[in-house]
């Protein structure tokens, strides 16, 4: 073998027996257990697809899987919509934009469970400062995670809070627009909305589509938000009013390592994960036409 | 002034001010959870029910701030956080540049079938992964022991792999082959000659790995079931329980605490900030 080969390969190896030992191993097991009854005690059995054809009969997933697709579809889009709208006041020429960066930025690097805690209290329908500042206004708020109707849309509020990641790449995509290209627009007399669908959108398209991927991939897989802010005291009862806050995550966790279900929960989370790769296509399928690179690369 | 330059001026002005409008009232909707968390945490907890609310406390009760230290501190949380922390984030820089240094410095057949299925497997969601992994540590007797958590890092990471690579094609090749020259092993050259001009760089994954490590909670809620072995991320979910199920939730107490957990990360935003922007932006460029 010719020694740059071996070297080569002598560096690279941590990552190679990373992904034999826990990427690709685990990811065939998990696999093989999915078409298995199995718990952590006993041996796995092989049921064939037992465990698919019981997921297809299971309420309670379409009911975890309507739960992540209506977090997702809100959540994503507004998402994006608002750190589209930060980013393009942040690229305005305004005095004191560094402290405003800062303030939208800085909620997206919190803690997950401190935030979770800290919105707990916000969105406390007796003495949260939501609902006092509706009040205020004449508003009746709602009972926000503790209703069936509103524990959602409250998790969704909650993640708008945390954009300013999103927020930095639209932004840096923004700065990259060259200023010849609206100029020479605006000379030939296109309007900021006109610039802003002809030559601004266009040219960030790629940071947009990558935000939307991003976003979606992140959604589908909500978990730390919904265990520790819909679960009461007892273990097992998260999942929020009459379920609505069971997200497919929450029930893989639940069936994995709560009732021990291995077989039936891989079977879960490949079904994730193939709900996760089709959605990522899709957008990807749904942006290539629209997406503008930069050389004419698709 | 002609009549249009007026016109243009007060455009300019309307615009200007509507931007500011916007800015300021969004900046306002942004900062007022946090403001809530602080003057909540300093508040005696019947006056944090009051209707009307006063912002500022009438007693600033800095007790609060004594009691969440008192947990933290006497849980051993933040201890356990920082046992976990420190070796995750030198197990992470290390491994991952050495990988990185392996696909930005070598020639070799399938080195870029290798590194496609590298960035392939940074959107592989953990969740396929998850329960043969917890069978494995538990059949390795590595259940309620920090070493699931901590292991793993040695591996590298995907996307610091990415990061550092990008990084390292940067650097030129001169010293580096003169070292060749006077006959350094390959070992030796990234150790002495790489690793100290892609400082930025490294500084970036530790930054990236001590936010993410420290901020973990479903590592932890896997394999952690002593409460002295507890992190701060499930330190402060089981306080919230454990108040929740007193009857009186104290919420002073625990916006003190849940204000103590995030402050590490607030403070090394400020420190680092263009690290933060850096490293999100080069996710987002590839």
């Amino acid at each position: 073998m010719k020694e740059e080969t071996k070297q080569g390969w002598l560096f690279v190896s941590p990552w190679v027996i990373g992904f034999v030992l826990l990427t690709a191993g685990p990811m065939l097991y998990s696999l093989y257990l999915s078409f298995t009854a199995s718990s952590l005690l006993s041996p796995p059995q092989w049921v064939g697809v037992e465990n698919y054809r019981r997921m297809f009969a299971d309420p309670i997933f379409y009911r975890s899987l309507s739960n992540t697709a209506y977090y997702a579809f809100l959540g994503v889009p507004l998402g994006m919509l608002l750190s589209l709208l930060l980013a393009l006041l942040l690229n305005a020429p305004v005095i004191g934009l560094g402290i405003f960066r800062t303030l939208f930025f800085l909620p997206s690097v919190t803690n997950t469970v401190a935030m979770s805690i800290l919105w707990l209290w916000l969105l406390n329908p007796e003495f949260g400062l939501i609902n006092t500042a509706l009040a205020a206004v004449g508003i009746d708020g709602p009972l926000w995670l503790q209703d069936e109707a509103w524990s959602k849309p409250a998790l969704v509020l909650m993640s708008l809070w945390t954009v300013g990641g999103q927020m930095i790449i639209t932004l840096a995509a923004l700065q990259g627009v060259p200023k010849e290209l609206t100029e020479a627009a605006s000379l030939d007399g296109a309007g900021a909305v006109k610039r802003f669908w002809a030559i601004t959108l266009p040219m960030i398209s790629p940071a947009l589509l990558f935000n939307l991927i991003m976003g979606l991939v992140g959604a589908l897989q909500v978990f730390t938000q919904a265990f520790v802010m819909t679960g009461g005291v007892q273990p097992g009862s998260e999942g929020g009013p009459n379920q609505s806050t069971l997200f497919i995550v929450l029930y893989i966790y639940k069936k994995a390592f709560q009732e021990y279900d291995m077989g039936y929960a891989s079977a879960l989370s490949w079904a994730l994960f193939v709900i996760i790769v089709l959605c990522t296509w899709a957008a990807w399928r749904f942006a290539r036409s629209r997406v503008h690179y930069e050389g004419g690369a698709t | 002034m002609s009549a249009t330059g007026e016109i243009a001026l007060a455009g300019r002005v309307f615009r200007l001010s509507l931007i500011y409008g916007a800015l300021v009232t969004l900046g306002a909707l942004f900062s007022l959870p946090v403001l809530w968390m602080i003057s909540s945490s300093l508040h005696r907890l019947p006056d944090v029910f009051a209707q009307p609310y006063r912002w500022l406390p009438e007693v600033w009760q800095w007790e609060n701030y004594v009691r969440a230290v008192t947990i933290l501190l006497v849980g051993r949380f933040f201890l356990n956080t920082m046992v976990i922390t420190f070796p995750v984030m030198a197990a992470t820089v290390l491994s991952s540049a050495l990988v990185a240094y392996g696909f930005a410095r070598f020639r070799f057949p399938g080195r870029d079938v290798l590194f496609s299925l590298c960035l392939g497997t940074m959107m592989l969601p953990g969740q396929v992964t998850m329960i043969p992994l917890y069978i494995l540590f538990a059949r390795l007797g590595w259940v309620d022991t920090y070493l699931p958590l901590i292991v793993p890092a040695l591996f590298g990471s995907p996307f610091y792999i990415f990061l550092l690579r990008q990084f390292f094609m940067t650097i030129p090749r001169d010293s580096e082959e003169a070292a060749l020259i006077d006959g350094a092993s390959r070992l030796r050259i990234w150790w002495s000659i790489i690793l100290p001009q892609a400082r930025p760089a490294l500084a970036t994954v530790l930054i990236f790995t001590f936010i993410g490590t420290w901020n973990d909670f479903f590592g932890p809620l896997l394999y952690i079931n002593s409460p002295e072995k507890a992190t701060l991320t499930l330190g402060l979910n089981l306080m919230k329980t454990q108040v929740l199920g007193s009857g009186v939730v104290e919420w002073n107490v625990l916006m003190a605490a849940s204000l103590l957990v995030l402050l590490p990360n607030a403070i090394l935003f400020f420190l680092a900030q263009r690290h933060f922007i850096s490293g999100i932006s080069m996710g987002a460029g590839k």
